[in-house]
């Protein structure tokens, strides 16, 4: 890392603003070489610029203070798209781990998870679809951030695949599903025929008898 | 009936200090947007109170004190600050039985439908409104949690000043009732699922696991429809889309047969 401490580096910066803490901090290294940017060219607008505004380089070419907004803001969305490339490299990986083992992305809300710790996800790879979303490695299923401050960040600044290689490489792959919750009235169970019977058991539960177990081996 | 018309008039959301209507003023108390106001005949009607005696004392005192009825310049402010600890938990209490009586679940649905208690977090629920719960009917045993009809599952509250509220003031009924109560608030659940995928490839377990649940979900439909319910886009059926993937088409298939079995009947 080459920190300077003289100033802030724009990427410490807008890592460190409000709102921002998902973000790693993306090594200069990548961010310099060209084949990591490799088809990013053609989505962001003043591509070259708001790379030097990243990188802190002086502009090759005079700037209208006009474009700087707009700049400033391709700057901010390379910068996402370049954050969901090195999130999953080694070092990118270590990163997002740190800020994981930390509980940095927020604890999963459903009570039985007992707070296990989030992932940030995208469900699109292409920004502008949808902003980020909390993946639970417990109960496997999707959340949307608890603050309305994370609403601005777009999935695909981290990307489908992310969580996924994370849940391989931190060996969370096996979902944890002992205790489900069931509806009681009085102390009773409702029946499935029911019209409030419970239709959604299937999503939290698991194999758990033989009978089932041999099923589950079944499926493919 | 004038008092009473005095207290419709009279809202306060600030919780000052100088709130004449000690429900008011504890309704209005930052953290106690979860509660309703119950009606003074309720709470005043000892055999509503019935059983509290055990979990509560100077339950007489603590209705007066909720009712404003207590003259509170005769007592001394070490009494008064026990009355007042008892007054909540006595309120807590009776709220537990109140909002499973007709007039209670009027007023919970209200407040259901403004979404007081918050909007599931899970995404494809798709910000379904909640209602709180209890994990157990005794104090003490675990604070409020939130039920989302649409998942059937319990989630944590957002907000820590909620998280603290005691269970037993919601208790474990309520959802059931309420559901029961109100067949139209019973939403349509979706089948969609979250798999994570590496680039673009499902991983395999996981995959697998959501299958699996699938094929739980196709035998409670075809249990059900053994029985002549349809659960295609019906409140408490689910949701199936047409333009959705192959999994759904299967669904489609499987309603078809729902259709030819009832017919049958």
């Amino acid at each position: 890392m080459s920190d300077t401490s003289e100033y802030e580096t724009w990427i410490s910066n807008f890592c460190s603003l409000y709102g921002h803490d998902y973000y790693v901090e993306v090594a200069p290294e990548f961010i310099e070489d060209e084949f990591n940017l490799t088809g990013l060219s053609s989505i962001v607008p003043f591509y070259r610029e708001a790379l030097d505004l990243i990188l802190d380089f002086e502009p090759e070419a005079n700037v209208k203070i006009s474009d700087l907004p707009l700049i400033q803001h391709s700057a901010e969305l390379l910068y996402g798209l370049i954050h969901s490339r090195y999130i999953i490299t080694k070092q990118g990986l270590n990163a997002m781990s740190e800020k994981y083992q930390k509980g940095q992305f927020g604890q999963c809300p459903r009570y039985y998870c007992n707070g296990c710790k989030l992932l940030p996800t995208g469900r699109y790879d292409s920004p502008g679809m949808e902003t980020v979303r909390l993946f639970c490695p417990n109960c496997f299923d999707l959340y949307l951030p608890n603050s309305s401050r994370y609403l601005n960040i777009d999935g695909a600044f981290f990307g489908t695949t992310f969580s996924g290689f994370f849940l391989k490489m931190f060996d969370l792959d096996k979902p944890n599903l002992k205790k489900q919750f069931e509806l009681k009235i009085f102390g009773f169970k409702v029946n499935e025929v029911s019209n409030v019977g419970q239709r959604m058991k299937w999503l939290r539960s698991l194999p758990k008898t033989e009978e089932e177990f041999k099923e589950y081996e079944q499926i493919d | 009936m004038s008092k009473e018309e005095e207290e419709e008039e009279y809202t306060s959301d600030s919780g000052s200090e100088f709130s004449e209507y000690w429900v008011d003023w504890f309704l209005g108390t930052k953290g106690n947007e979860y509660f309703c106001e119950i009606d003074q005949e309720y709470i005043t009607d000892k055999f509503n109170l019935t059983g509290l005696s055990s979990e509560v004392e100077r339950i007489p005192q603590s209705v007066d004190l909720i009712t404003d009825n207590l003259k509170i310049e005769d007592i001394s402010n070490d009494l008064r600050d026990h009355l007042e600890y008892n007054a909540r938990i006595l309120y807590g209490l009776v709220h537990q039985r109140y909002i499973i009586t007709s007039r209670g679940l009027v007023k919970m649905q209200e407040k259901y439908k403004k979404a007081d208690f918050g909007y599931c977090s899970r995404v494809f629920c798709q910000l379904q409104h909640l209602l709180p719960i209890g994990l157990s009917d005794h104090l003490g045993v675990s604070s409020v949690k939130l039920y989302c009809p649409k998942c059937e599952d319990i989630y944590n509250p957002k907000s820590s000043r909620h998280s603290v509220i005691d269970g037993a003031y919601f208790g474990t009924s309520f959802p059931g009732i309420f559901l029961q109560s109100y067949p139209g608030s019973v939403p349509i659940h979706p089948t969609q699922r979250y798999i994570p995928k590496v680039f673009g490839f499902n991983l395999y377990e996981h995959g697998k696991i959501a299958r699996w649940q699938e094929l739980q979900r196709l035998k409670l439909v075809e249990r059900l429809a053994g029985r002549g319910i349809e659960l295609r886009n019906k409140p408490n059926g689910y949701i199936v889309n047409k333009r959705n993937n192959n999994e759904d088409d299967e669904d489609n298939e499987d309603d078809e047969n729902t259709d030819v079995q009832i017919k049958d009947v």
